[in-house]
């Protein structure tokens, strides 16, 4: 088990130097350090003087890859490749245009995230398999019928409607809480709820058709014929066979996802003002801000390889005959 | 080159024609109600969107030294055929079906007093003498007038093409069967008889309810502003309208970037392994574990830079913008390979350890023969039902992407920058609530006609699902 996770992890190292190589690419070679200081400048009236100062201040003004004036090891390490993008992997995310440090940063809007996502996450999958599972229960009737159209009609819905819909109706119409904002503590309760609730809705078509497919899919092997045959009632069948020969597909999909709450959700936090980690992204976006988009993407990528460890393991947990080795 | 597009589909319909067990699947799909419809509802928002594409640039009238200079705007078909409600612009907000304008305006009346109320809108209803008493009244008759005239002309049109149809059998089996007995059908009896026939049914229902629904929107568009003005004035109508094109345009060019690389990729590391199969599951991992937003945004941030820096390529702005949408096209597809490219890897490492492909190596058969000819259509079902999943996720895509601001260009129409500039309009007092509900609605239709239409093919292709 040990040396199996430690291999895991040994094997997203050259992943990582991957996505590195490639953020590297794309925000230094396709557009030179020059270029993203007089985006940042302004476009008018800017002095190749006002350009280098800029670059010295953030650091862009060294070569690329490999700086023949240095000496010895610096050769390699004082060029803007080792000092802004090999540094990630020591979580020096470096700072923001705006001069402040993009890891405290990150620290400090994880918590936000998080209570938006993690509530969103398990509220959702409780509902998304219930709703799959009275679906399956109710297979190839009328009722099953209703369920996967409503489920094709709110897949269809775009994600925007949900929070502007939501926004308006519940906060605009009702006046049950306030339209965004955020606050810590108890608090948050009022803040929380409203992101938590469209966020749930608004992937409650894709999710729970997935999760029918696959509860159906299992519904049709041997050993549930079996267990009827046994005398057991429908439900029992369901819950105490189906649902948990059914856990290694829904692992695939779940268990990935974890570590990614963390990065919070882009439209959500940004429509509802709550200072998270993806209102920070679309923040850096805006203000063309690429420490922060570097940083983002970094981060997320590490989260995603974490996420599939994870899962390697959750089927360790969920299904005997998986061993790693 | 969308054009190119639709004679490669019409081409590629003409050589499964020819081909039974390909025809089988497609039957299939002509078989549900449901899959047909979408079908129908999808034509039709691919014709706006073809219509659309046609671009060419007005003659302004020529001047003394016979020289014909041609307008900067590039205008399209369809702005010719909706250049009523393209050019009736008013001042600004105006409510759907309004005679008035949404915002209360200093008027000085005939006595020369100074009045603060809502002005007559430019066109909208501007036929009416007062508004107030008649607006009501006249919206139902055209409303009437309108639905009455659509149906006509769809039944109309229905009897025609089935009269065609049937002449056209009719010429086939004159022309086949020497002797055999003509039957003396007309169009109406092929109409009665259709009526039986369940997905025909609904076809023809839907086909005359589109064809009522256009009528009646012809009709009242005509005088006034059917789904209201933005805060500029434009007809919203029109530029829902002018948004399909966009989303057509970023589903299929995506789709056409997307397809090689997962084709050739997928493909080639599942039949080579060894090294290839490294490398390309290299390339995958690492694409896919990033998530995909960000590296969307991150690639049109330096695609902006790299446009603001070079300003000089660009002759119009129209032309800027087109580049952006290619280009977000070609970044979407290229990060969006990597699910399929997975699937059909899978599915290479299945099929070549079967009896068929080892039976065609023994033979010596060259190995890219045998990729072209037994492994490729043999993953084509998975790549159509992946396409067709695909469109409809774009499609919203779109609108999200646009929303963070790494989407189309501003200028561009589309669900996304419509939904983007209306959104702060819900906060207004009263509230604007038109255009959006109008992106809204556009977009439910089309991505609900795409995901329909998927589930149809996917039903119709899956060799996994059991059919009797």
């Amino acid at each position: 088990m040990i040396a199996y996770l430690i291999r895991r992890i040994l094997y997203a190292i050259p992943i990582l130097i991957g996505v590195n190589l490639l953020t590297f690419s794309l925000f230094f070679v396709v557009n030179t350090a020059d270029d993203m200081a007089r985006m940042q400048l302004g476009m008018k009236r800017v002095t190749p003087e006002a350009i280098e100062k800029w670059k010295q201040q953030h650091g862009y003004d060294k070569p690329l890859l490999f700086n023949a004036h240095a000496e010895g090891v610096s050769k390699i390490s004082d060029t803007i490749f080792f000092q802004k993008s090999a540094r990630m992997f020591a979580f020096d995310f470096g700072s923001s245009n705006d001069g402040r440090n993009v890891a405290r940063e990150i620290q400090t809007r994880m918590m936000p995230s998080l209570a938006i996502a993690l509530p969103t996450f398990l509220i959702g999958l409780l509902i998304y398999i219930t709703f799959a599972l009275l679906m399956t229960l109710f297979r190839a009737t009328a009722l099953d019928m209703l369920g996967v159209s409503l489920c094709v009609l709110l897949m269809s819905i775009s994600g925007l409607f949900y929070i502007i819909g939501g926004q308006f109706v519940a906060s605009k119409l009702w006046h049950w809480m306030p339209i965004s904002g955020y606050a810590g503590g108890l608090d948050s309760i009022k803040f929380v709820l409203l992101p938590v609730l469209i966020g749930v809705m608004g992937s409650v078509g894709a999710s729970s058709r997935w999760y029918r497919t696959i509860f159906l899919e299992e519904i049709g092997k041997d050993y549930v014929r079996t267990a009827r045959a046994k005398g057991l009632s429908e439900l029992r069948v369901l819950f105490r066979h189906v649902l948990k020969n059914a856990m290694i597909p829904i692992l695939t999909g779940v268990v990935v996802v974890i570590p990614l709450l963390f990065m919070g959700s882009l439209l959500t936090e940004s429509f509802f003002g709550i200072p998270g980690l993806g209102s920070y992204t679309i923040d850096a976006i805006n203000a063309q801000d690429f420490g922060v988009v570097r940083a983002m993407v970094f981060l997320g990528s590490m989260l995603y390889i974490a996420g599939l460890v994870l899962t390697d393991i959750s089927y360790t947990i969920v299904d005997p005959r998986v061993r790693l080795q | 080159m969308i054009y190119l597009l639709l004679a490669t589909v019409l081409a590629a319909a003409v050589w499964i024609r020819k081909r039974p067990h390909l025809v089988l699947p497609w039957q299939r799909v002509a078989k549900g109600s449901v899959g047909m419809v979408s079908l129908l509802l999808l034509s039709l928002f691919v014709l706006v969107g073809l219509l659309d594409t046609l671009h060419y640039r007005a003659a302004l009238p020529e001047k003394s030294n016979g020289q014909t200079v041609y307008s900067a705007e590039v205008l399209s078909v369809f702005d010719a055929l909706a250049k009523g409600i393209k050019s009736r612009t008013e001042k600004t907000y105006s409510a759907p079906l309004a005679a008035y304008l949404y915002a209360k305006e200093s008027m000085e009346t005939s006595e020369g007093k100074i009045l603060r109320d809502y002005p007559r809108l430019r066109y909208g209803g501007a036929h009416l003498v007062d508004p107030q008493r008649e607006l009501l009244g006249d919206v139902l008759k055209r409303t009437g007038i309108g639905a009455l005239e659509g149906l006509l002309i769809g039944v109309l049109l229905i009897a025609v093409s089935n009269m065609l149809f049937h002449f056209f059998v009719k010429f086939r089996t004159v022309s086949s069967s020497t002797g055999g007995k003509i039957s003396t059908d007309n169009g109406i009896s092929i109409f009665t008889g259709a009526m039986k026939n369940k997905p025909c049914k609904a076809l023809l229902i839907t086909a005359l309810l589109i064809a009522m629904l256009l009528g009646v929107t012809a009709n009242l568009a005509a005088v006034y502003h059917v789904l209201g003005t933005d805060k500029v004035g434009q007809d919203v109508l029109y530029l829902a309208l002018k948004s399909i094109r966009t989303g057509l345009v970023i589903g299929t060019v995506t789709t056409l970037v997307m397809l090689p690389f997962a084709l050739l990729l997928g493909i080639a590391a599942g039949y080579l392994r060894g090294w290839v199969d490294d490398v390309i599951q290299y390339i995958y991992t690492v694409l896919s574990s990033i998530p995909s937003v960000l590296l969307i945004a991150a690639a049109v941030l330096m695609m902006q830079v790299y446009i603001e820096m070079h300003p000089e390529w660009f002759e119009t702005s129209a032309a800027r913008a087109d580049l952006r949408l290619l280009f977000l096209c070609l970044i979407l597809g290229v990060t969006s390979w990597t699910g399929l490219c997975r699937l059909l890897r899978g599915e290479t490492l299945k099929l070549r350890e079967l009896e068929y492909i080892q039976a065609a190596q023994a033979f010596g058969v060259s190995s890219s023969r045998i990729l072209t000819r037994h492994i490729v259509p043999n993953v084509m079902h998975i790549v159509l039902i992946a396409v067709v999943m695909d469109f409809s996720s774009l499609v919203l895509a779109e609108a999200v992407l646009s929303y963070v601001g790494v989407g189309v260009d501003p200028s561009t129409m589309s669900f996304g920058t419509l939904i983007n500039s209306a959104r702060l309009e819900m906060g207004r007092e009263p509230m604007v609530w038109w255009t959006l509900a109008a992106a809204f609605g556009f977009m439910l239709v089309l991505v609900l006609a795409a995901n329909l239409f998927a589930d149809a093919v996917r039903d119709a292709f899956d060799p996994r699902l059991n059919r009797t």
